[in-house]
């Protein structure tokens, strides 16, 4: 039995609520650091840290930190954490570093991971709360690296640098720019829309999963008003 | 000479370096609260001055008090509290001292905390001055300011694109985010012109 839910809450975080692609979080490394999918693999192992840890702490703080300062209480942690990656990062791979540049220290305001805080790990034991990170982090990478292996392989013809279409058609240099970024990722939405078999719920942005949203509905509520 | 690199800051921070379309900063935002143009103008007035007030708090905190110290690498962490303590101090000013600003640019402020553009541009400038030695305090307030207007010339561009969109008969698995995913895409190949207008034009 225990097991079986185990399962149940690493898999949801590749396909039911993949986070990029079904939840739409973490919009920014996705469209910013898709150019080769080596940078995928990176990101996503990086920000995978991250949220392993951040989710098994704040899960172990849950009855320590009031519910008032919640948010910044996390931000903290969470920052803490990413310290420890970028640190380990230019220490181990500093190649790594250079390509990944100020999105390593963005991972803090990566919404993936406040996301995951607020709506896992303060309200699951921390031994859930590990096996969700990893879920959750390894959806966030398989969807990077399938959009870098796109942008890759359309943009300059290879895959983590192995020639494959360079002699067969020319590399569309627009792929490994911004605007092939924000269509690849379009086309990845629509396509997963496509294929889950509840067309219904139409994709908007992840306000229901964001840690924030409930600002941006009071917003767009007070202009209707 | 000094007046025309800093113009030469601010208008590849709007144009060439912007921070949406370019550097895929506050992609959130852009894409979250774009749907109508006055909402998208009073959030990209919000976050032009969060940027402004965090660079001008970020910097000196960073070049007087961390780098002497060898404390660079807490340069995140102490970044992120620094920001998040100012956005809530704008706000309690805001909301007890001048009520119609609170009223209009106030409900933006709690979604700016975790802006990444905010995060970003404090720390890119940060990073261009460690390359360029000139790249100092007036500088990065240059810059800080042109990626707010850089932001704001997005966001407003993209609300006319998607008032337009609403009308369109779009194919029902591309309704919602991917048509404006791809509409987005389409906006950035525009910005993508002005590559090397900057340095042709002052240089």
């Amino acid at each position: 039995m225990e097991k079986t839910s185990f399962k149940l809450e690493f898999t949801k975080g590749i396909i039911k609520e993949n986070p990029v692609l079904r939840l739409v979080l973490g919009t920014c490394p996705t469209l910013a650091i898709t150019t080769a999918a080596s940078n995928a693999i990176g990101m996503g192992i990086a920000a995978t840290l991250v949220l392993i840890c951040s989710n098994a702490a704040i899960s172990l703080l849950r009855k320590v930190i009031p519910d008032k300062v919640r948010i910044p209480a996390y931000i903290t942690i969470i920052a803490g954490f990413v310290s420890v990656v970028q640190m380990l990062v230019k220490a181990f791979t500093p190649e790594i570093d250079k390509t990944l540049g100020i999105y390593l220290p963005l991972i803090v305001v990566n919404c993936i991971i406040l996301g995951r805080a607020e709506m896992y790990a303060n309200k699951h034991t921390v031994l859930p709360s590990i096996v969700d990170g990893l879920g959750m982090g390894v959806g966030f990478t398989a969807a990077l690296l399938s959009m870098g292996i796109i942008r890759e392989l359309l943009g300059s013809g290879t895959i983590l640098g192995i020639p494959i279409l360079t002699n067969l058609i020319d590399p569309v240099i627009i792929f490994i720019l911004p605007p092939g970024g924000f269509f690849v990722f379009g086309m990845l939405i629509a396509i997963a829309n496509k294929l889950s078999d509840k067309p219904a719920k139409k994709a908007e942005l992840g306000c229901s999963s964001c840690p924030l949203g409930k600002n941006c509905t009071s917003i767009s509520k007070k202009e209707e008003a | 000479m000094y007046i025309k690199s800093l113009i030469a800051v601010f208008l590849a921070s709007i144009l060439t370096e912007n921070y949406v379309l370019n550097k895929f900063l506050g992609i959130c935002p852009f894409l979250g609260v774009s749907k109508k143009l006055n909402t998208a103008l009073g959030m990209s007035l919000s976050v032009t001055f969060v940027m402004i007030l965090a660079t001008a708090t970020t910097w000196p905190i960073y070049t007087y008090i961390l780098k002497p110290n060898d404390l660079a690498y807490l340069q995140t962490i102490v970044f992120i509290l620094v920001i998040a303590a100012l956005v809530q101090l704008v706000e309690t000013i805001l909301k007890k001292y001048i009520p119609p600003l609170y009223n209009s640019l106030g409900i933006y402020l709690p979604l700016i905390t975790t802006n990444c553009a905010v995060l970003g541009v404090t720390m890119l400038v940060i990073e261009k001055g460690a390359i360029d030695l000139s790249f100092g305090y007036v500088q990065s307030l240059t810059n800080a300011f042109g990626a707010g207007i850089g932001f704001l010339v997005a966001m407003v561009l993209f609300a006319g694109v998607r008032q337009r969109i609403e009308k369109c008969d779009i194919p029902k698995f591309m309704q919602g985010l991917p048509i404006t995913l791809v509409a987005a895409s389409l906006v950035a190949v525009s910005f993508l012109g002005f590559q090397g207008l900057v340095e042709g034009l002052l240089g």
